[in-house]
């Protein structure tokens, strides 16, 4: 199968052609024609103006009867004591896409010693919270989490489940996709509902120079994780209730036994909780001059990161990369210190709400994708703005 | 032991980008290149054979020129290859991508180990080691960092999660997803690069590995792409003036205004 080109709308202009990353649109004399090269997918769809192209449709039809399922759920996400934040951005969320569809929402909690947790849900706007309480759940194992997530699911048969695209989310949530046999879609940054009632899921792809919106026609419930701190998190109580679940106890083994779970204490090296990351690259020229960098993070409260140079330097450990190899990261702000901004770098941070850029070369890269650029020394400015940054704590 | 890597083809990321003044996607060329989370996975499965011994095959499913990707991690030191390949697999989603990968370890059989980077740079979904792990019924670990065998059946692996490590103990078969912390991958050697030029590797369609068109490519898979577009362009840019002092003034003030947290 491969992308369709309606040859009454197709004006041969060849923009296609251009775009294909596989090479597989040429332009004949009457109509575009696409090879057996075509991996389907979609970045052609798009960029014709005309509508000559769309890809086939997915699937075989629907599973079962789709009307079954009804109404929102959000997993939430709780990390001994506490749940995430990105649990209350996306109850938020699922929230205003319940009242777009007049269903209930609701959030589903797991753990253990979960007394006192649930309540904190219902502000967030969940008609209903269920709570999965027990003991195995007090160490994260994919198994015993995706199993009674699922157990919960096939019971209830919710017609969308949200989850934060953490490491724990985008761990465990494949699975219960797979178990349930139904679509997932990674990492979300918009969700919406189409005028024919499914969710509308949409997503970078290619380290986010695209981007792709994708659906679930044929299967319950659509599922997706979705990047933290891209929803707001907005208090909103409904009255809603608590629900503790009872389960059978096999939905709790795990044949993965976890032996040491050990936190990171050192708060710049938590690149993925960070609201404020301050990288280095290679125009910090030698080891020493790194604490520049480390300095400012410290001050800002933030993470510290490095480009591919600077780890291959031996300045930063592997862990702190941010990039293609690296981590992808999208914090509050990201601060490119002496970082030119090669296309493995920017994919791994473009996502960042605030970029902002200081290197003394007006070329680099880094400039296209900065929302602030400062063209300076970053030996006079990083000193500077350090000092600036004293004077008014 | 027999240790499979699962390996994918990708478009190298200079070949997908947004035309700065027209913001259109162009393409710069239709070169791949081995998923680099995939070549960590290649490393590891390799360090692993270096102090225990094992057979390491790698699979890719791809298009027929995917066989370049093959051919260049036997030169690595991979025992043998399989293509996955059939106009049918095309337009697969993670699910039917996990589908055919699952039919094929089968059909190779008796594996105790299987690796998957992290992720593919193409779509960063991260979601085939995980639905492939799933499907085959063993259990997994995803962002491992470090890892070795513990005792003749089971694997000790330490993982990078979101708030800091943990070690986990799993019994094989057992499938694994790597960061680059497992090790830069090593380069091609001659003595190996012989024997991949000479290798046969075996093309799988979907009746090789006992599938039915229902169950892969597009048909078999879940999720439907309806758009494909430029992300929206920054067009908030500003870039500092003056002095040092003058721009580090401006800077403070900036993010100040847009209200960035740790000020």
């Amino acid at each position: 199968m491969k992308a369709l080109i309606d040859p009454q709308k197709c004006t041969v202009c060849g923009v296609c052609e251009d775009v294909c990353p596989v090479g597989a649109i040429s332009v004949s004399e009457t109509a575009a024609v696409v090879s057996d090269d075509c991996t389907l997918c979609g970045m052609c769809v798009d960029t014709c103006e005309f509508g000559a192209i769309s890809l086939p449709e997915v699937g075989t039809g629907p599973k079962d009867d789709l009307s079954a399922y009804r109404g929102i759920w959000v997993f939430a996400e709780w990390r001994q004591g506490a749940i995430h934040r990105v649990s209350f951005e996306l109850l938020s969320a699922a929230r205003k896409l319940a009242d777009k569809k007049g269903v209930p929402c609701a959030a589903v909690l797991l753990g253990s010693d979960l007394d006192g947790v649930a309540p904190s849900l219902l502000e967030y706007g969940a008609d209903t919270v269920y709570v999965i309480d027990h003991p195995n759940l007090a160490a994260f194992t994919d198994e015993a989490y995706a199993d009674s997530l699922v157990a919960l699911v096939r019971e209830k048969k919710p017609e969308i489940l949200l989850a934060g695209a953490t490491t724990m989310g985008r761990s465990f949530i494949p699975r219960v996709a797979a178990l349930l046999q139904t679509g997932l879609t990674a990492d979300c940054t918009d969700l919406d509902i189409s005028e024919d009632g499914l969710l509308l899921q949409t997503r970078p792809a290619f380290g986010g120079n695209v981007m792709a919106t994708i659906i679930c026609p044929n299967s319950r419930p659509q599922m997706a994780t979705v990047r933290p701190r891209v929803m707001r998190p907005e208090k909103d109580a409904r009255n809603g209730r608590i629900e503790k679940v009872d389960l059978p106890e096999e939905v709790f083994r795990s044949r993965v036994e976890v032996l040491e779970v050990i936190p990171e204490e050192d708060t710049t090296a938590r690149l993925s909780e960070a609201e404020v990351i301050i990288s280095g690259g290679r125009g910090l020229q030698k080891a020493e001059n790194f604490r520049l960098v480390e300095e400012l993070a410290q001050l800002m409260k933030g993470a510290v990161g490095a480009s591919r140079s600077a780890v291959e330097e031996g300045w930063a450990p592997p862990s702190h990369q941010v990039g293609q190899t690296g981590q992808t990261v999208a914090p509050t702000l990201y601060m490119a210190v002496g970082i030119s901004g090669a296309i493995q770098h920017i994919v791994g941070m473009q996502g960042s709400k605030v970029i902002v850029a200081v290197n003394k070369d007006p070329e680099a890269p880094i400039f296209d994708v900065a929302s602030c650029g400062v063209v300076a020394d970053l030996f006079e400015f990083i000193p500077a703005f350090i000092q600036r940054l004293k004077k008014e704590g | 032991m027999k240790i499979v890597v699962c390996i994918k083809q990708v478009p190298d990321a200079k070949n997908v980008r947004i035309d700065p003044n027209t913001h259109t996607l162009v393409r710069q060329g239709v070169e791949s290149i081995i998923n680099p989370f995939d070549l960590f996975a290649v490393e590891a499965a390799l360090r692993l054979k270096d102090r225990h011994g094992a057979h390491v095959t790698a699979v890719t499913m791809g298009p027929p020129q995917a066989e370049e990707a093959l051919r260049d991690v036997l030169g690595r030191g991979v025992d043998d290859a399989v293509l996955l390949s059939d106009r049918a697999f095309a337009g697969a989603d993670t699910w039917a991508t996990a589908t055919a990968l699952a039919a094929a370890i089968r059909k190779i059989g008796d594996v105790s180990l299987i690796f998957c980077g992290k992720q593919a740079i193409d779509g960063d979904t991260a979601q085939v080691g995980p639905e492939l792990a799933t499907i085959l019924d063993i259990p997994y670990a995803t962002f491992v960092k470090e890892l070795d065998l513990d005792g003749p059946d089971h694997l000790k692996v330490v993982r990078r999660t979101d708030e800091g490590t943990e070690i986990w103990r799993l019994p094989m078969p057992a499938l694994i997803t790597v960061l680059r912390e497992v090790g830069d991958p090593r380069v091609p050697s001659l003595k190996h690069k012989m024997r991949a030029k000479k290798a046969s590797i075996p093309v799988w369609g979907i009746r090789d590995v006992g599938l039915e068109e229902d169950r892969v490519g597009l048909s078999g898979s879940y999720t439907q792409v309806v758009r494909v577009f430029s992300p929206p362009r920054r067009s908030d840019r500003v870039m500092l003036q003056g002095s040092v002092e003058e721009q580090v003034e401006q800077l403070y003030r900036y993010l100040k205004e847009a209200k960035v947290p740790g000020l």
